[in-house]
């Protein structure tokens, strides 16, 4: 058998996550025409490189389909109930910075915390008859989040795309999106509560525990830690 | 599902039945839009809800009390008891060792004679069949700390507040501690009441104004400028919710309270009134474990007696049965008509696992 490795199959991300294994020893490339998602992988024998839509890593990761993935903090937190039972983070990459942040509209200058949001949702629910709608695509990660802090009176509304445009086009009073700079969030008239940040995510190298091995796929990924962790240590 | 748990539902179901409730059913798809939010957070997060191009928001029902009330409300006479015996379904989101479908049998009562009377029968039902497993019984009283709240001595905004969260107990205490003055108002917001000019510039967007923003700074001015919360108001509210042991010492305590906290004075009576009425169902009290913060985990309809049976060597299990008093949801679910009412169930697959396991 072989220890499978799941990288995103296109772009930035899957440049950079190149780039970080080059720095490591390993060479990863895409192998045949540019449409093909397959990969080759130089460097470790016994490894198999298996190119993958970014949001589908966790899952293959949780159904034990591939034994190492690259993805974000935010996706794996997102689509993996009880994650640390299935998946093990071994490195944080240091690229693909994004936080899941709550924003209001920026004029709102009587919400500044979640305390205030929370103040709010309850006079707009007796004013409007309905709950104040949060448009987001974590569902999982803003409910945990809002009911630790004891919000109440919100409803989630789902928003796969353009979630920045939801306040505007009244199909939303407040956002929980992922943002890099700001800028989008920004350029929207919205802006993040000081105590909106709900997990600060980047791309991270995970290992499935699902995933069965056999004495050489153990072997391997032995060797693989020590290549892709020394490196960890070292840069502390 | 298993035959044996739908045996064993059944007998419950019958000896609810030949105690007089009638049996009944109700749809499994429930409208989530209007309902949803009459339960606990935790339910909301839950529950499978589901979009339908005709019929809009549906959800699978969570649990039977709410269709029950609404059924009764709509068309039933009173006074009414009744029985069913179905599935519901919860989504188990981290602990995947839960059942997201599971049995409830349940016994509900819809009648304006005799409060005590009517929590006692529920209880003692309910507890009768599951003698044998030597559960342990914790009672509460949402009653008590909804009067307490409403007899604080502070402005109607900060009492609904403090109501809106008794269901949240970690917000609860940040709330009191901030309108008691412990903990200081974010900078921020002292900078935005000191401004003359507070609503700023940025383009108004989405359904809230800026005539919204500036009631809520009108209201945050006048929040500032109300008196903070006493001290020995704040210390008596921590005293109620610490009353905790056998029911006859927690009614002591609580009646040597209400001398200070005449608020409560109501509920302390309904709560001897219940305890006698369950000694007359030959219920010692002092068997039943009183805790003032119980059931401010679970249903928010509960505003009265709640009650769970709990396996005492299974901290792990869900409460084997579980109910209490709901008088205000039928005033939401009635229209304007109302009606005292209490209710509980039992899980029957619990019952038999707790029996398998002796």
């Amino acid at each position: 058998m072989t220890l499978k490795l799941g990288v995103p199959s296109k772009g930035r991300l899957m440049e950079q996550t190149f780039d970080w294994f080059a720095a490591r020893g390993l060479t990863l490339s895409r192998t045949g025409s540019d449409r093909e998602y397959a990969g080759a992988i130089a460097g470790l024998a016994g490894m198999e490189l298996v190119l993958l839509s970014a949001g589908e890593i966790p899952r293959d990761l949780a159904a034990g389909r591939i034994h190492l993935g690259v993805t974000g903090t935010d996706l794996v937190r997102e689509k993996l109930p009880d994650w640390a039972s299935v998946v093990t983070p071994l490195a944080e990459m240091g690229f693909g910075h994004a936080d899941l942040v709550i924003a209001v509209p920026s004029f709102w200058t009587d919400v500044d915390t979640l305390d205030d949001l929370d103040a709010v949702a309850a006079a707009f629910r007796a004013r409007h008859g309905f709950r104040l709608r949060i448009a987001t695509k974590y569902h999982r990660l803003v409910r945990d989040f809002l009911r630790g802090h004891g919000v109440a009176d919100y409803q989630l509304i789902d928003s796969q795309g353009a979630t920045e445009g939801t306040v505007k086009n009244e199909t939303a009073e407040a956002i929980a999106d992922i943002t890099s700079s700001g800028d989008t969030l920004r350029a929207n008239h919205l802006k993040v509560l000081a105590d909106g940040l709900v997990l600060p995510s980047q791309a991270t190298l995970f290992a499935s525990r699902t995933a069965a091995l056999d004495a050489d796929d153990a072997a391997t990924l032995v060797r693989f830690r020590a290549l892709v962790q020394n490196d960890v240590a070292s840069a502390r | 599902m298993d035959r044996a748990i739908r045996t064993r539902a059944a007998a419950f179901q019958a000896h609810f039945a030949s105690h007089g409730a009638v049996p009944v059913e109700t749809p499994i798809l429930q409208p989530a839009e209007v309902l949803l939010d009459l339960y606990g957070e935790d339910i909301r997060a839950r529950a499978y809800v589901t979009q339908d191009p005709l019929r809009g928001e549906q959800m699978l029902r969570p649990d039977f009390t709410v269709p029950v009330v609404q059924m009764h409300m709509a068309h039933g006479a009173d006074p009414a008891r009744y029985t069913y015996a179905g599935e519901v379904f919860r989504r188990q989101e981290t602990d995947t060792g839960r059942a997201s479908e599971y049995m409830q049998v349940g016994y509900e009562v819809f009648d304006r004679s005799d409060a005590a009377a009517a929590d006692a029968e529920v209880f003692t039902l309910i507890a009768a069949p599951l003698v044998h497993l030597g559960l342990r019984a914790v009672t509460g009283d949402m009653g008590l700390l909804i009067a307490a709240v409403a007899g604080l001595d502070t402005t109607p905004a900060r009492k609904a507040a403090l109501r809106r969260h008794i269901w949240r107990p970690a917000r609860f205490r940040a709330l009191l501690d901030r309108y008691a003055g412990r903990t200081p108002p974010p900078a921020t917001r002292a900078a935005l009441l000191a401004n003359a000019q507070p609503l700023g510039c940025a383009p108004e967007i989405g359904l809230r104004g800026r005539d919204d923003v500036a009631a809520r700074i009108d209201s945050l001015r006048a929040d500032a400028a109300a008196p903070p919360l006493a001290a020995a108001d704040i210390d008596r509210l921590t005293d109620l919710l610490a009353i905790a042991g056998p029911m006859p010492q927690a009614l002591a305590t609580l009646e040597l309270l209400s001398r200070d906290l005449p608020a409560i004075r109501r509920a302390t009576e309904a709560m001897r009134l219940r305890m006698a009425a369950l000694a007359a169902r030959g219920i010692d009290p002092a068997t039943l474990h009183f805790d003032a913060t119980h059931g401010r985990g679970s249903m928010e309809y509960y505003d009265g007696f709640v009650f769970s049976l709990i396996a005492p060597d299974q901290p792990a299990l869900p409460p084997v049965a579980s109910g209490g008093r709901y008088d205000a949801l039928t005033r939401v679910l009635g229209a304007g008509a109302a009606i005292p009412a209490v209710g509980g169930v039992i899980r029957p697959e619990l019952v038999l696992m707790l029996e398998a396991a002796r």
